[in-house]
């Protein structure tokens, strides 16, 4: 097993935003102050046409994250060879400062499900999803950044805790850790954990990359809250303020703002990334007073 | 009770897409049960995601249905078929010959000539880029060359031909206001992106047989006949250099840079 480069991620401790096609022509010529920008590796997989020519000229402009959705590293099948390569493509032609997957399954021999599905967290499952990484790490010849996920449900199965079992996957492989502390908060209050607590086990030390989003509610079955990870509304407060805890404890990090449904204009979100590079610069200066 | 991941994961797989079905052995919540309600989002989650993927693609099909009727299709096609792949802008390629074999099609018979026509969009939109042929090279072929001369499809052509008025249709809901199509007639579509902007067009009629001779590799002479045998008012200039001048072909097939 080769490991790569444990460098730290070349995406800058700065806010990020997701490029979406609805924006490309204002960021071009506008050229918004945004740390970085992130895209769904999968809606650049096409042969050619307007997204890559976007793509190039917004690439050549910013540093660039490449967040994958659909390579279903959870999966108990086989990783998808084509699907591999396609993602290769795309290293290849964009040189990603980052390349990031899920925790999660969404690929199965009826079909691509779309949708980001959760897995036990067994000595199995560890083993198998160690298996993916390494072969994703091997065939796109980087490190990659593995995502926390929101989970609605839990398996009876489970022996292993949530951040023991990402840790694990990032001793044995390598790979680096993506910290979304939406899906913190989500997980956290569907199945009734401290998300402070969660945030004060991770090991922040590997995380190349934040991600921030908003979130749903609804109730479930016996009445109790069930939050929704949607990506549809600004970063709602109680998000806000653990990342600022995540902050603090861990000093400035990439961050990204993830709004993919109902996408607003691009003033929006822009607004939302002033608020994560303001959040940055207050724990930058208060460590720097610290160290005075 | 533990099962095998795989077994686990075939499960769940089954039931995240019938809602029918019962909630997969070993899902569970902290009050230590399964909650139907609590599955019910992955559920949504999958279903929605599929029929925003439809809505995006066949967006005048779906004004022509409804809304609500539009999503009642997604629905039922996606039960029919699950993406072949996460390259979801593919998701849908074969709704057209799914909706021909559905009832709607008793009310509306040109729905999926529409969808065949935003279908071939997409497919425009994300194709393969590639320089289209010019009407200064098509001037350069020697004249006595030209009969024998065979054109290279743009990777981004496709042609959609209609026994109902599919373009009028499509074209009269890019716009907020729909004005219905003034004749009900056949109609063949050329969609292309020779740059950055798919282009929609009506062919004329006449044109039709020529165009498709064409985009299937056959030669400029073999095609005109078949146009000529259907329409004698066929004018074989003037539908070439509208062809070309569409952006519907990339390159001669005599051309030496062409992928052999």
């Amino acid at each position: 097993m080769t490991r790569f480069d444990e460098r730290e991620t070349g995406l800058p401790r700065r806010s990020g935003l997701g490029l979406k096609p609805e924006h490309y022509q204002s960021i071009n010529d506008g050229e918004p102050d945004v740390g970085f920008f992130e895209v769904h590796a999968e809606n650049y997989m096409g042969a050619g046409g307007p997204p890559h020519r976007w793509l190039e000229t917004i690439a050549a402009k910013y540093p660039l994250s490449l967040h994958g959705v659909a390579l279903s590293i959870g999966a108990a099948g086989p990783l998808d060879k084509a699907h591999l390569a396609r993602l290769r493509t795309l290293v290849e032609r964009y040189r990603p400062a980052s390349f990031s997957e899920h925790l999660a399954w969404s690929t199965h021999d009826t079909g691509f499900l779309n949708d980001l599905l959760p897995l036990p967290y067994t000595d199995e499952t560890l083993q198998r999803v160690c298996d993916h990484v390494d072969e994703t790490q091997q065939a796109l010849g980087c490190r990659m950044l593995l995502e926390n996920p929101s989970t609605y449900v839990l398996f009876e199965e489970s022996t292993i805790d949530e951040i023991d079992f990402l840790t694990a996957i990032s001793d044995r492989t390598g790979c680096g850790l993506l910290l979304d502390v939406n899906n913190v908060m989500v997980s956290a209050v569907n199945h009734r954990l401290d998300p402070y607590a969660y945030l004060d086990r991770f090991p922040v030390e590997r995380v190349g990359e934040v991600h921030l989003a908003g979130y749903d509610e609804a109730q479930d079955g016996a009445g109790d809250r069930l939050l929704i990870d949607a990506h549809a509304t600004e970063v709602k407060d109680d998000v806000f303020a653990l990342y600022e805890h995540l902050l603090r404890r861990a000093g400035p990090l990439p961050t990204l703002v993830e709004w993919d449904n109902d996408v607003p204009a691009f003033d929006v979100l822009h607004a939302e990334a002033r608020r994560v590079d303001g959040a940055l610069a207050a724990e930058a200066a208060r460590r720097n007073a610290r160290a005075a | 009770m533990t099962m095998g991941f795989e077994a686990g994961q075939d499960a769940f797989a089954r039931a995240v897409t019938d809602p029918e079905a019962a909630l997969p052995p070993g899902v569970t919540s902290r009050r230590g049960e399964a909650d139907a309600m609590r599955f019910a989002v992955y559920r949504n989650n999958v279903t929605v995601g599929l029929i925003r993927a439809l809505e995006m693609r066949f967006p005048v099909a779906r004004r022509l249905v409804g809304e609500a009727f539009f999503r009642t299709l997604a629905r039922d096609y996606m039960r029919h078929e699950l993406p072949a792949s996460p390259l979801l802008f593919e998701y849908g390629d074969s709704l057209p010959a799914f909706i021909e074999g559905h009832e709607v099609s008793e009310s509306l018979p040109y729905l999926a000539d529409v969808t065949r026509v935003e279908a071939a969009w997409t497919r425009a939109y994300h194709a393969r880029d590639a320089h289209p042929l010019t009407i200064a090279e098509l001037a350069a072929i020697r004249p006595e060359d030209l009969g024998a001369t065979r054109l290279v499809a743009h990777p981004s052509a496709a042609l959609v031909r209609s026994a109902h008025p599919a373009g009028s249709i499509w074209a009269a809901h890019q716009s907020e206001t729909v004005t219905p199509p003034r004749a009900w007639q056949p109609e063949t579509v050329l969609v292309a992106r020779p740059d950055m902007e798919v282009t929609v067009r009506i062919l004329p009629e006449r044109d039709a047989p020529f165009a498709q001779a064409l985009l299937a590799g056959e030669a400029l002479d073999a095609a005109a006949a078949k146009a000529l045998a259907a329409d004698a008012t066929f004018d074989f200039g003037s539908a070439l250099v509208g062809l070309v001048s569409l952006g519907a072909f990339s390159a001669r097939t005599d051309d030496e840079d062409l992928p052999k």
